[in-house]
């Protein structure tokens, strides 16, 4: 039960009465909304059909064997494995967690159902549909996403669903091929368009680019496609959402999206998986390619399951997100809201090559009880005129440890560029951490860095306020917080700042007090 | 077997040297600093903490050659007690004021209990603990002199290590600031070929130590110094540097504050031109409750130099009401300079207020064009922006007749070009 219907049963008020004039009232509604720590740790009784367990070349023939792959795909496959095996895991990140057993993992896992791909939607088991049903993501095509009002416009959402290491199925394809976007798993695109896919594949984030990288580039099993073409804004907002069911089974995913001149995207990313006491690995890649003039927004709310109060289970999420502005006046924009997982190790990155392309980076990384994360951004100018600016927002709770890492490197050529940076850390209780490493490398004078970054706790006048008029301390905190994130939840397309929002007041669930 | 340039390079240093042969408490201290040193090895290419360093020149076993001539000491019109270090030879004064005793380090070593003995290496190897600094272990065992003061009273009067260096110079020296008593410090002096100084300084309860410290403008200089502090309770340390010109200089300042309510400052006014390459690396750890850590470091830099700054507000577990600030500013005035910031911070309490910020930058234009557009030139027009740029560190100076006796000088080498 919580805290706020702790108080309306108390105080015998109706909360509407409580909520007074400037408290947002949206955070409080979306907060009793949801109960329990973590809402989306059931999981689903399916027949799954697994890869023997461990890696070997052997495992990675057979990824490219059920996903049909042709030859030029299993060999850039292997040269990436058999660099893996060369390569070390990275010790710089500030996390801690007990050494990952490579061998002790299945590296495949798909719905019995799926052996044989369903041609429509119609086709997908109905307990795989039941699922996405049960998290919110209903994958059907209808024009919103659940729990949220409709809006005055139409407003529509594509979704590829991702379960374990298949993708069971994508929505709208026909309508968004209308407008001529490609919109698949990622399997689908190998077969169906591999020229795009081979030219772009590993461009942004090359097999041999880090340890984590590697490992995907040699066992990704799905993941989404997405081609915009020349001047076409997508009809909708595309969003893959990626379900962990199956045990000692780790998710490698692996997304392209390319926009071509002009074009615009908006695309979400979702994540949940059951709780188990054995902590489960995700590797996933995301490149982004932008062409002149293109834009991308991609939002992510990253809630895999954090393991429990003493740090016990849990998703160890090792990520590689990259876009490249290739293209002049090209804009990329990446938001996270990272409340899940036990370990998180991530930093969507921008290469700024393109004269007059900009990057932008918000994010929220709350870290409770046992949670680490050691998250930030890197954002490379190369070309002229460059802009990036970067707000990253850290909440630390319980025990848990959070670092923001960043670089911010200005090359000779990045005439004119532009960054500006801001870190902020909110420590709740004496037992966390909060710790923020930035490099920032300025290798010409045309251009202005500047950076700053604050820690503090919450704010005591602030949780008197709320407390004086007569909310609990849980809830206060709540929505100090919010105050806190404001910046980057703004910058979150309508549903997912719902989402965002009650979240960052479950995941500081038990925090005070 | 691959060859490993990292040993490799320890091993040839290593064997350059001749460890002075004491016995008592001062060998022991070097064996155990020399065993440290040899397992860490010394700084290569590839370690993090030397990313926009490279420790080459500060390593090699060749210092190098001396350049450059002796020049009017800049510390030259303060009154002070003036301690004269020519390489290892070490002059002191007779003339002390009471409260007041310094020693040469290799005679400290030959008595048997000696003050000196729990603070030499000690704090070193402190302040090597969550990064190795092996040029600092190296300097605890190879030092071939220095200088340990000890103040026991407020002492009005500073005290002036002047050094003039010619070859490979390793210096370590040792301030012990008793409780209630104070100091002023005040370093100078030409490098020689190449120079590793140390300083350690412990500081009593209530004690306070101004270290004042002016590097250049020699162009040639190679020099990497460290200064490990421990405050006790209600202890005031304060360190300023003004280096101008040199070609590789690394200052490293590790502070450690481990008693309540004390109060720490490090700043630095830099600039330089050309094969200017211009290092500041802090380390401060806050222990205790309700201290105060302040950093200010200002480079300019012109034609090609690099400036860089690794600073590290560290705040443990229980030291609540912290108050760390920490700013770090490059002014570049040409496109071909540089500079390269880490400005970090790692904190396990909650009560605290830490902030860090850097900026990099040309020079303000608009500025510029309004002195201009009052009929000065434009290098005079730049020498005031960057003057009152580095004004601001220049600021951090408590004496006021030290604070402009400094500006003066600043002021002097800037327009020397």
């Amino acid at each position: 039960m919580t805290a706020l219907d702790d108080v309306q049963v108390k105080d015998g008020v109706a909360p509407d009465v409580r909520v007074k004039d400037g408290v947002d009232a949206e955070t409080v509604e979306a907060v009793k909304g949801l109960s329990g720590t973590y809402k989306h740790g059931w999981n689903t009784e399916i027949e799954m059909e697994y890869a023997p367990k461990g890696l070997s070349e052997d495992i990675v023939r057979l990824i490219s064997e059920k996903n049909n792959e042709p030859a030029w795909m299993l060999e850039w496959r292997l040269d990436a494995y058999r660099r893996w095996l060369k390569l070390e895991e990275p010790t710089w990140a500030m996390v801690d967690y007990p050494k990952i057993d490579f061998q002790d993992q299945y590296y495949y896992a798909r719905p019995a159902s799926m052996a044989v791909k369903p041609k429509s939607l119609d086709e997908v088991d109905p307990k795989l549909l039941e699922t996405y049903k049960k998290l919110g993501i209903p994958l059907k095509e209808q024009a919103l996403l659940a729990g949220v009002e409709p809006a005055a416009e139409d407003r529509k959402v594509a979704v590829d669903a991702v379960f374990d290491s298949v993708s069971v199925g994508t929505t709208f394809k026909a309508e968004l091929a209308k407008a001529g976007v490609i919109f698949c798993s990622i399997s689908e695109a190998i077969q169906d368009h591999p020229d795009l896919v081979k030219k772009y594949l590993g461009s942004v984030i090359p097999a041999s680019d880090n340890y984590y990288a590697t490992l995907n580039a040699a066992v990704f099993s799905d993941g989404s496609f997405v081609y915009i073409p020349k001047g076409v804004r997508c009809p909708m907002e595309l969003s893959t959402y990626f379900r962990i069911n199956a045990e000692n089974t780790g998710q490698f995913e692996r997304t392209l999206i390319i926009a071509d001149e002009g074009s615009y995207v908006s695309y979400l990313e979702g994540c949940t998986a059951p709780k188990r006491d054995v902590a489960q690995l995700h590797a996933a890649c995301v490149e982004l390619v932008l062409l002149d003039d293109a834009e991308i927004k991609y939002s992510t709310v990253q809630n895999w399951y954090p393991g429990d109060e003493n740090g016990k289970g849990g998703i160890y999420n090792f990520v590689t997100k990259r876009a490249d502005c290739r293209g002049a006046r090209s804009k990329v924009m990446w938001t996270q809201v990272e409340t899940g997982s036990a370990v998180t190790w991530k930093y969507p990155s921008c290469i700024l090559r393109g004269d007059d392309s900009q990057g932008e980076f918000y994010s929220i990384a709350i870290a409770n009880n046992m949670q680490q994360a050691d998250t930030g951004t890197k954002m490379i100018h190369l070309g002229k005129n460059t802009k990036s600016r970067i707000v990253s927002k850290g909440i630390s709770a319980g025990k848990a440890q959070n670092t923001y890492r960043g670089l911010v490197s200005m090359h000779p050529k990045a005439k004119n560029s532009r960054n500006y940076t801001q870190c902020d850390s909110l420590l709740i209780g004496d037992k966390c951490g909060a710790h923020t490493v930035p490099y920032i490398e300025v290798k010409n004078n045309s251009s202005r860095v500047e950076h700053e970054a604050t820690t503090s706790k919450v704010d005591d006048d602030q949780l008197f306020y709320c407390r004086s008029r007569g909310m609990d301390e849980e809830e206060a905190v709540a929505l100090v917080v919010n105050g806190f994130c404001k910046e980057v939840l703004q910058a979150l397309p309508m549903e997912f700042a719902m989402e965002a929002q009650a979240l960052v007041a479950i995941s500081l669930e038990g925090s005070v007090g | 077997m691959v060859a490993d340039p990292k040993k490799n390079a320890t091993d040839e240093r290593l064997a350059s040297l001749t460890l002075p042969q004491e016995s008592g408490w001062l060998g022991s201290a070097r064996q155990n600093a020399l065993a440290r040193v040899k397992a860490t090895g010394l700084p290569g290419r590839r370690d993090e903490y030397w990313r926009y360093t490279n420790p080459a020149a500060l390593v090699q076993a060749d210092p190098g050659t001396t350049v450059g001539t002796p020049q009017a000491d800049p510390f030259d019109a303060i009154e002070a007690v003036v301690i004269m270090v020519e390489d290892d030879r070490v002059t002191l004064t007779e003339d002390l004021p009471e409260g007041l005793e310094i020693m040469r380090l290799s005679d400290a070593g030959k008595a048997d209990i000696h003050w000196a003995r729990d603070i030499y290496g000690v704090l070193e190897m402190r302040g090597s603990g969550p990064v190795p600094r092996p040029l600092a272990m190296l300097n605890t065992a190879f030092a071939t002199d220095g200088v340990v003061i000890r103040a026991t009273g407020k002492i009005a009067r500073p005290v002036h290590i002047r050094t003039v260096g010619k070859g490979d110079l390793i210096l370590h020296h040792v301030v012990r600031v008793e409780a209630g008593a104070s100091l002023t410090l005040l370093k100078s002096g030409t490098s020689g070929a190449r120079a590793n100084t140390v300083t350690e300084v412990d500081i009593g309860e209530g004690g306070a130590l101004h270290h004042l410290r002016i590097q250049g403008p020699d162009h040639h200089r190679h020099v990497n110094t460290h200064v490990f502090v421990r405050q006790a309770a209600e202890t005031t340390f304060k360190s300023f540097t003004l280096s101008a010109n040199g070609q590789m200089t690394r200052n490293e300042a590790v502070i450690e504050l481990t008693g309540d309510n004390a109060v720490s400052t490090t700043a630095c006014a830099a600039f330089g031109k050309g094969d200017f390459h211009h290092d500041d690396t802090v380390f401060v750890t806050h222990d205790a409750v309700n201290c105060q850590s302040r950093q200010v470091f200002k480079k300019v830099l012109r034609d090609g130099a690099t400036g860089v700054f690794q600073g590290k507000i560290l705040v443990k577990e229980g030291a609540q009401k912290t108050d760390g600030y920490q700013i770090s500013q490059a002014l570049l005035l040409d496109d071909d300079s540089q500079f390269l910031a880490k400005p970090e911070l790692e904190i396990y309490a909650d009560d605290v207020a830490c902030s860090h910020g850097s900026t990099t930058g040309a020079i303000d234009e608009t500025a510029l064009f309004y002195l201009r557009s009052r009929g000065v030139p434009k290098r005079v027009a730049t020498d005031l922006l960057v003057l009152s740029f580095l004004a601001e560190a220049v600021e951090e100076i408590e004496d006021d007749g030290l604070r402009e006796h400094v500006g003066a000088c600043l002021a002097d080498w800037l327009s020397q070009g």
